[in-house]
């Protein structure tokens, strides 16, 4: 077996990815998806767009943060802006968002506060906001593990007769795993209002996409019943369109619905990662010359509008968040120790308050710092 | 020494990580059987960059990028067994490993038993663990007792760079299954190893690394390097602690562990995992069933706590460093010590008590 036959998975590009506004701007046709947008003004359009400049300017922001050593660790989403700016704004509030550790975006639309959605890339605590504030679990740093999280919860939705949605991130990597195959399987048989959002950006760290499946990955649902698309990840227009019809088809009862949004991971891995050592120049050229943004930018000015008025009002906004993550960041106190014990049980347990007893006398003997 | 004598006697400086890689590649050039399988492992050399190179001069064959899927890995390296291959599997991270635990509780460690000894298991399974690098969540665990308490694995962990290479070739070797945890914050520790050096121990044996007799002072895989220090001083201040490297958390030598408790009736036991039911406890209650008469004071544990593993701005506080081991020490010593009870006056307790 040869590398290469790894590398070209046989259908990748077999099933065109379905695209409202193409790389250079235009906009292109495809019925049930126009319909779903076409209440989407163009001064709607400008927000997303917005959305998206922020999103970038939080990942530019917290990379500098990681390598000023404000934060340990930062995983960028650079690059697949669109797909998580446009699934995001078409959920409602009361639908439960369950993500992997990349979603940053999604959690700036779901109103996470920023230095809560830095907290734990700091170090400062495990999980850096309550999900039931924003309807958004914490990030889940084992692969696949939320995609059966996000299939329990819609079940629960069903049982309840709620007209929610549960939405489930994760990457092309996550799709080899058993627990994801088991969260498709579920929800299938359940037929829960569950909405499966496979962020493909071709890598799974290393590993091209090739390694984790000889076919489109959308295609992996059909085996289980389930509804699927195939979309182009980088507009955000398409990611708003299908996350909808999807979110509707949950809400009328009509079961699960698999979307592969086809994107590119533009930088590392995480800030801890060396890009350069798996894969070429050429193909991350290529890739930038589908830049979510640019395209939307390209578009809106086709509909007549002035780019440098929205882009300047996006550039403001975005410099806004920066500020503010920023602030929380660097004024963020380091964690008491007695954080340690805390809430390992729902009630006081007697082994734990000993090891915690006697912990803080260590800390008084030799620091004086107990109490 | 010259270069050259140390091509000469197989001597390097060579890091942690580096042994590991030695080792693989020796292993792999001397028995086409041998595979390393795991993600990340081939072209980008593994996160840590331990199979750095291999792929590159085995081929994609005998080093495999894996499918992200734990289970997987373990699973058809189980299939890879039967059919006669050696797999050497890399867990990315400790965190990880859960996943392909029922394929390495239910399958692995089970075969030659359930066969009636027909299907042999020569897999070793590489775990990068314990804390001390500043990681998010699920990269700092410490869950060696699960598999030492499973009939029928092979638990080691090395503590320095010769016993990685000698320990990553004879686990490679051994017809068991074998789970090698490497103490990943040990991974840049530079030391000189010779590459040709026949295996002083066998791979289930233990090692007095510091030789003592007043406290018995029980270690292994990152915590071994700690203890040496503590060691080192609590001699400053007149106190002898002999340091033991289990490097076999099962089956345990206990024969070296027992020797030392007979000669010191003191034994103060430590690692990053958390105490309860760990194997902190089974080393106390067996070295207390075998050393009862020669005890002077109970074994004490010093460890991680009984909890989550805790952020990384916190794990200063969960790992024993060597203050909390010294602090251990007082108390088998019987001075003044945070684990028994004595709450004294700041920095009291380097100068508590005679030695
Ligand atoms: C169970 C598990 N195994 C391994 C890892 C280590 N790991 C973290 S991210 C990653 C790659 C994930 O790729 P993908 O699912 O495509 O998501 P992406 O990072 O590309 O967004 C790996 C192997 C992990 N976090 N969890």
């Amino acid at each position: 077996m040869s590398r290469e036959n790894v590398m070209t998975p046989a259908g990748t590009a077999a099933a065109e990815p379905i695209c409202l506004v193409a790389p250079d701007g235009t906009r292109r046709h495809h019925e049930p998806f126009d319909a779903a947008v076409a209440d989407v003004s163009d001064d709607a359009v400008a927000d997303l767009y917005a959305d998206m400049v922020a999103a970038r300017r939080i990942d530019t922001e917290a990379t500098a943060l990681q390598r000023q050593g404000e934060l340990a660790l930062w995983p960028p989403l650079l690059g697949q802006e669109a797909a998580q700016v446009g699934s995001a704004r078409a959920l409602r509030q009361d639908d439960f968002v369950f993500t992997s550790y990349r979603e940053n975006a999604v959690a700036y639309c779901r109103g996470v506060k920023l230095e809560e959605m830095l907290t734990v890339w700091r170090g400062n605590a495990s999980s850096g906001w309550d999900p039931f504030s924003v309807n958004m679990a914490t990030p889940q740093i084992i692969i696949g593990a939320q995609t059966l999280h996000a299939t329990g919860y819609a079940m629960g939705i069903k049982f309840d007769g709620g007209d929610q949605a549960a939405v489930a991130y994760f990457g092309d990597g996550a799709v080899t795993q058993g627990d994801v195959n088991e969260a498709l399987a579920f929800a299938a048989s359940y037929q829960a209002p569950a909405v499966f959002f496979c962020q493909n950006n071709q890598w799974a760290i290393s590993e091209p996409v090739g390694l984790q499946s000889r076919v489109p990955i959308a295609q992996r649902a059909e085996g289980f019943g389930m509804e699927h698309v195939r979309i182009d990840g980088n507009d955000v227009l398409a990611s708003l369109a299908a996350t909808r019809i999807a979110l509707d088809r949950a809400r009328a009862g009509d079961g699960p619905t698999f979307i592969e949004a086809v994107t590119y991971r533009m930088g590392p891995h995480t800030t801890a990662d060396d890009p350069t050592r798996y894969r070429s120049k050429d193909e991350v050229e290529e890739w930038s010359g589908k830049d979510p943004l640019k395209r939307i930018e390209a578009y809106l000015q086709t509909r007549g509008m002035a780019v440098d008025g929205f882009r300047e009002a996006a550039e403001h906004r975005a410099d806004e968040v920066a500020e503010a993550l920023r602030a929380g960041v660097t004024g963020m106190a380091d964690p008491e120790w007695e954080q340690v014990f805390e809430n390992v049980y729902a009630e006081d347990h007697a082994w734990l308050r000993r090891q915690r007893e006697q912990y803080g006398r260590y800390l008084e003997l030799v620091e004086g710092e107990g109490q | 020494m010259s270069t050259q004598q140390s091509e000469a006697t197989g001597l390097r400086t060579l890091t942690f990580g580096q042994s590991i890689n030695r080792g693989l590649r020796a292993a792999l050039a001397e028995d086409d059987k041998v595979l390393v399988m795991g993600e990340d492992v081939g072209t980008l050399g593994g996160v840590f960059r331990i199979t750095d190179g291999l792929q590159k001069e085995f081929g994609a064959q005998r080093v495999l990028d894996s499918p992200l899927a734990e289970s997987g890995i373990v699973g058809t390296a189980v299939g890879l067994a039967y059919r006669g291959f050696r797999p050497v599997v890399e867990i990315q991270f400790d965190g990880f490993v859960y996943p392909a635990f029922d394929q390495i509780v239910s399958q692995v460690a089970k075969l030659r038993y359930r066969t009636r000894g027909h299907v042999a298991m020569p897999l070793t399974i590489r775990i990068p663990f314990g804390g001390g690098i500043g990681s998010p969540e699920h990269h700092s665990e410490s869950p060696e007792a699960y598999f030492a308490h499973t009939a029928g694995l092979r638990v080691v962990s090395p503590s320095n760079p010769q016993d990685a290479y000698t320990m990553i070739r004879q686990s490679i070797a051994c017809d068991d299954p074998v789970i090698f945890f490497e103490p990943k914050r040990r991974y840049h520790e530079k030391a000189e190893v010779d590459l040709e050096a026949e295996a002083d121990l066998p791979l289930g044996a233990a090692r007095v690394v510091v030789p003592g007799d007043q406290v018995t002072l029980i270690a292994y895989g990152p915590l071994v390097k700690t203890a040496i220090d503590a060691a080192t001083a609590a001699a400053d201040e007149g106190v002898s602690v002999e340091v033991i490297d289990v490097r076999s958390l099962s089956p345990v030598d206990f024969g070296p562990l027992e020797a030392s408790v007979r000669k010191t009736g003191r034994v103060v036991i430590t690692h990053e995992a958390g105490q309860f039911a760990g194997l902190g406890a089974e080393l106390a209650a067996s070295l207390t069933e075998r050393c009862f008469y020669h005890l002077e004071q109970p074994p004490v544990r010093v460890t991680g706590f009984d909890i989550p593993y805790p952020p990384s701005k916190l794990e200063q506080h969960h790992l024993p460093d060597l203050d909390r081991i010294l602090d251990g020490v007082d108390s088998v010593l019987e001075r003044t010590s945070s684990l028994n009870g004595a709450a004294a006056g700041p920095s009291a307790a380097r100068q508590g008590g005679d030695a």
